[in-house]
Formats: C-alpha cells, structure tokens, sequence
C-alpha cells in the first residue's frame, strides 16, 4: 500500500483529490516542541551544542506581502550528534541552517551554539550548499585553504592541514586542479575538505548529495559517516530524501510545510554502519515518509489554491 | 589555414586598392597619400623620436586614467549594486550619462582644471568610468549570491571579502565591461589631445593636419588603431582566457 501510494504521488498533474479521495484537509493545527529522546551514539554526549528558542522568521515578499517562513522552532541539537531534516520543499529548511550558520538572522527567538546566541557566521559552524559553493577561481587546494587563510594560519601550517584533509576525502593528487575539472561527487568531497579544514564543530549540509547519481551518493554516504566518527563534529543535515535522512541521521526532525514547524522528530536507533538498501532503514524511513507525505499534500493543496500548477518534489522515495 | 588565407587577401586587395588609387591620381597626394608615404612618415616620426615620445605621453595618461576609472568604478558599481537607495537613484542618471559623448565634458574641464593634464585626465575619466561601473553593477548582481555566503561563512569580512570573494567572483561578468571602458578611455584621451596643444598622438595628429600633410595624419590613425588593438588582444584576450582556465567555459561568455 505505502508502495503503491509512493509510486502514485511521483506521477505528476493530476488532482490531489484523484489520489486521496478520502482525505480531510484540516486546517495545521498548533504543536507543542517535541521533547529531545535520547538516542544510541557513544560519541554523542548529553551537551546541546545547537539550541533553537521559539524561533520564528518572517520575510517581505515581492507582492509586498509577510510571508512566514518559520513559527515557533524549537530545536536542540546535542554535541556530536547526526540530525537530518526533512520536509517537503517551501517549509524553511535551508532558511534553518543560513540562520545557525549566521548568514540570516531570524525575526525573533534564539539561536544558541554551545549556550552562546550567534552573532553572525563563524568559522565553527561551516555550511555545506548543494552545489557551486566552491570558488571556481581557485584550485582545490586554494580552495581548501580559504578558511584557514581568512583566519591568518601561517602558509607552511595551512599547506600541512590542506594536504590532510584532501586525503581525508582521497583528493590529494588533485590538490592543483581547477574545480570545472572535477565531477559532481568529487566537488562535494571538496566542499567537505574545505569546511572540515577550519575545524568547526558544527557542519551544516544543505543537500549537499541532490544533485549526484546514486552510486556516488551512496560512496559518500559511507565517506560522511566515517569522516563523522573520526572528527566527532556536529552535523545538520538536510535533506528532502527520507531514506537518506535515516540512513545518516541519529534522529529525523520533520518540518511541515509553509510555515515550516517542527512537526515530529524519529530518533533512528539503528546500528552503524548503515546502508541505503537495509530494510530496516526502509521500515523506518516508512514512517517519516507517511507523515511527510501529508505534508506534501498540504503543499500540493497550497499550490492548487494559488492557482499554480502542482509540483511534486522530485527525490522523495520510499 | 583557410582563415590566414582569407586574412592574406582580404588585406592584399585592400592594400593593392589603395595603391591603385592613389597612383591614378585622381586626387592631389597631399589629400590622397601613397602607402609609401604613409610608410615613409612613419618611420621618419619613429627615427626622430616623435612618434616614441606621443606613444609614451598618450600610454601613460590613458593609464592613469584608467586606472582611477577602474578604481572609482569599481567602488561605485558595488555602491549601486548592493545599496537600494543607491541603485533607484543614481542607477538611471548612470545610464543616462552614458549616452554623453565624455568630449562634452571638455569646455568644463578646462574650466575647473585649467589648460592642462588634469582636463585631459578628467575627459578620459569621465568617458571609461560609466562604462566600469555600470559594468560593475551588473557584475556584481550577476554574481552568484552563493559565493558570497561561502566566503562569509568561511570567515571573510569586510576588504578581505571584497578582495578574494566579491572581486574574482564577479570578474568573469565585469570583463567585458572593463574591455569597454577601455576602448572609451582611449578614444576620449585621443580626442582630448586633439584639442589641446600639447605631447601626445592626438596632438600628432592634429600637427599632421596644419602641416597638410596627409602621410603624417594616417600614419598617426594607423598607431592609434594599432594600440588600441594590442591592449585588447593581449592584455583583455589573455585576461578571458585566463578565466576560461579558471572557471572552465560556461560562466564566461
């Protein structure tokens, strides 16, 4: 049935109602932050590095109208632990890492890392974009480099820790190419060497896989969790494919749709290593996947009501 | 091949033609010049230094002001780009005072500056710097907003941001903008020579004029096209190729 239902929501331009006759639109109703539940990782320590208060961001559109784009987060996130975000797309979720990365600021709450609220970006929390983040004007080790330069790390030390972290994602021997020169996969493992190489606590990955093949995908998949049991760090990671999201995360916190809320969190207690195809994670992945799917419904119905035509966001599977 | 081939006679033709004409005499040679006589100044300008010196004197105010120009350009494109304000008001007059051939700033000039360099600078200032910022503008809107949050992000504020993120991110769409510039800057300093008596290859020109001596005048156009040439094909080819390098094909056109 859940298969079938999947199969069904990835064919495009036929009405909602033609799918889910039986289905009631109620109007979003308001929910209380879910409580943090503890989750099996060793390295995880009960610390909240990243803290969202009640926070909530609204922004201007071009019609001159207030759109509100986050209500009411509450987040908390704990030292070394692996949190993927899910929701369908609209609810905010890349607009919720630029605001732990300081890039924005939110309308009002607080954003808390290690206790502290952030002031702007900082080299401790590095986000990760789906793709053209790196600087095509420079070389991968240029590249890799950046952050340390920016800091003021002396040359001999930088050049040292640039090599180290491009053979952490075994892209040394390209240390001297051009980022046009690299395929999608291996572009990503350089954003990852760049944003690892300023030593952050906190790396932020906005889909960072979207845009690879599968095979790819799944090569880093194993690479993030190994890179992530070696450095310890704190990731954010978001993602509009569920199975994804568990196979990666220690917990899933999914967003509703505009505005984006937090509407249930799954801790994943699944043994690592994990992989793509366990049906475990496919079990699990089952039950994020329902209630994001009413989620997209709802986006679905928006959509239809502004008299735009449906879009279903192409990566979500079961 | 084929094209140096094309090159060859098209060139051939052009030369055999003027020759053909001007050895029919159907206009006196000091209206109509020989290529030998154009030849012949040129290298009587060059022997007696002249054409040395101008080349100097002309190479080194379009530098200058260029250079401010670029400068200027570069700080008021961003001005308008990345500031509202800015950009609904003085983003129109830009593009309105373009269409001001820079010339018409000379009577002015000379005005504010006196008869002197200052005027000269100020005319070739006033003809690349709209182009710069303008350019400058668009290039820094075009700019993928990416960059910037990456550099920012990676903890580049303030003149560092500027100068390793906002500067090589936005070159590839100011370019051509800069080649522009350019090719004003050159034009309104040659004018600006043409009328005011002093060194240079407008003024060169100009001598060629009073002396009737029509060799002279085309020899000096010839050295004008010939720099002008040189300065886009090797300092603007070799920059675009340089970014081709850099950022692989497609973000630069």
């Amino acid at each position: 049935m859940n298969s079938n239902m999947a199969r069904v929501a990835n064919r495009t331009a036929v009405p909602v109602e033609a799918y889910f006759p039986d289905r009631v639109v109620r109007p979003a109703e308001k929910r209380e932050p879910v409580s943090v539940r503890p989750t099996r990782r060793d390295l995880a320590v009960d610390v909240s590095k990243v803290g969202l208060r009640d926070v909530w961001l609204s922004y201007r559109a071009q019609d001159g109208q207030r759109l509100l784009a986050l209500e009411n987060i509450h987040l908390e996130v704990r030292a070394g632990e692996f949190v993927c975000i899910v929701g369908p797309s609209g609810c905010g979720k890349s607009t919720l890492l630029h605001l732990v990365a300081g890039l924005q600021a939110p309308t009002s709450g607080e954003i808390l890392v290690d206790g502290k609220p952030v002031q702007g970006p900082g080299t401790d929390r590095i986000l990760i974009f789906q793709e053209h983040g790196l600087f095509p004007w420079l070389t991968v080790g240029q590249n890799v480099e950046f952050g340390m330069k920016m800091k003021g790390v002396p040359k001999a030390e930088r050049a040292e820790r640039t090599l180290h972290f491009l053979q952490l994602v075994h892209l040394a021997k390209f240390h001297d190419s051009y980022i046009h020169q690299l395929s999608g996969g291996m572009r990503q493992r350089v954003a990852i060497a760049r944003a690892l190489a300023t030593e952050p606590d906190v790396l932020l990955m906005d889909e960072p896989f979207a845009a690879l093949d599968a095979q790819t995908r799944d090569l880093l998949h194993d690479e993030l969790e190994r890179i992530w049991n070696q450095t310890g760090c704190t990731i954010i990671f978001v993602t509009h494919n569920v199975r994804e999201a568990v196979r990666l995360g220690d917990r899933v916190v999914l967003l509703t749709f505009r505005p984006g809320r937090v509407k249930t969190e799954f801790p994943v207690n699944l043994p690592r290593p994990r992989s793509l195809e366990d049906p475990e994670v496919a079990l699990a992945a089952r039950d994020v996947l329902d209630q994001l799917r009413e989620e997209i419904n709802s986006s679905l119905e928006a959509e239809y009501t502004s008299g735009v035509k449906p879009r279903i966001e192409p990566g979500v599977t079961t | 091949m084929k094209r140096a081939a094309h090159y060859l006679a098209f060139y051939a033709g052009l030369f055999g033609l003027w020759t053909l004409l001007a050895e029919l005499k159907i206009w006196p040679p000091y209206l109509f010049p020989t290529p030998w006589g154009v030849a012949e100044a040129l290298y009587n300008g060059f022997a007696d230094h002249t054409y040395w010196i101008a080349i100097r004197v002309s190479l080194e105010r379009v530098l200058i002001g260029y250079a401010i120009s670029v400068l200027l350009g570069m700080i008021l494109g961003l001005g308008v780009a990345s500031n509202k304000f800015l950009e609904e008001t003085m983003g129109g007059l830009l593009v309105s005072l373009q269409s001001l051939p820079s010339i018409c700033w000379w009577p002015l000039a000379l005005l504010w500056f006196g008869l002197n360099q200052n005027a000269i600078l100020f005319v070739v200032i006033m003809g690349s710097l709209l182009s710069v910022t303008l350019a400058m503008e668009d290039g820094r809107k075009q700019m993928p907003k990416i960059f910037g949050q990456a550099g920012r992000n990676l903890g580049a504020k303030g003149f560092k941001l500027f100068w390793y993120v906002l500067l090589p991110a936005s070159l590839p769409f100011i370019v051509s903008g800069l080649k522009q510039g350019w090719a004003f800057a050159w034009r309104s300093l040659i004018t600006a020579e043409m009328l005011y008596l002093s060194l240079g290859l407008g003024q060169v020109l100009m001598m060629g004029r009073d002396l009737n001596d029509m060799s002279a005048v085309i020899a000096v156009m010839l050295l004008i096209i010939a720099i002008g040439y040189i300065v886009d094909g090797v300092v603007f080819k070799g920059m675009e190729r340089h970014l081709q390098n850099k950022w692989g094909l497609s973000p630069v056109s």
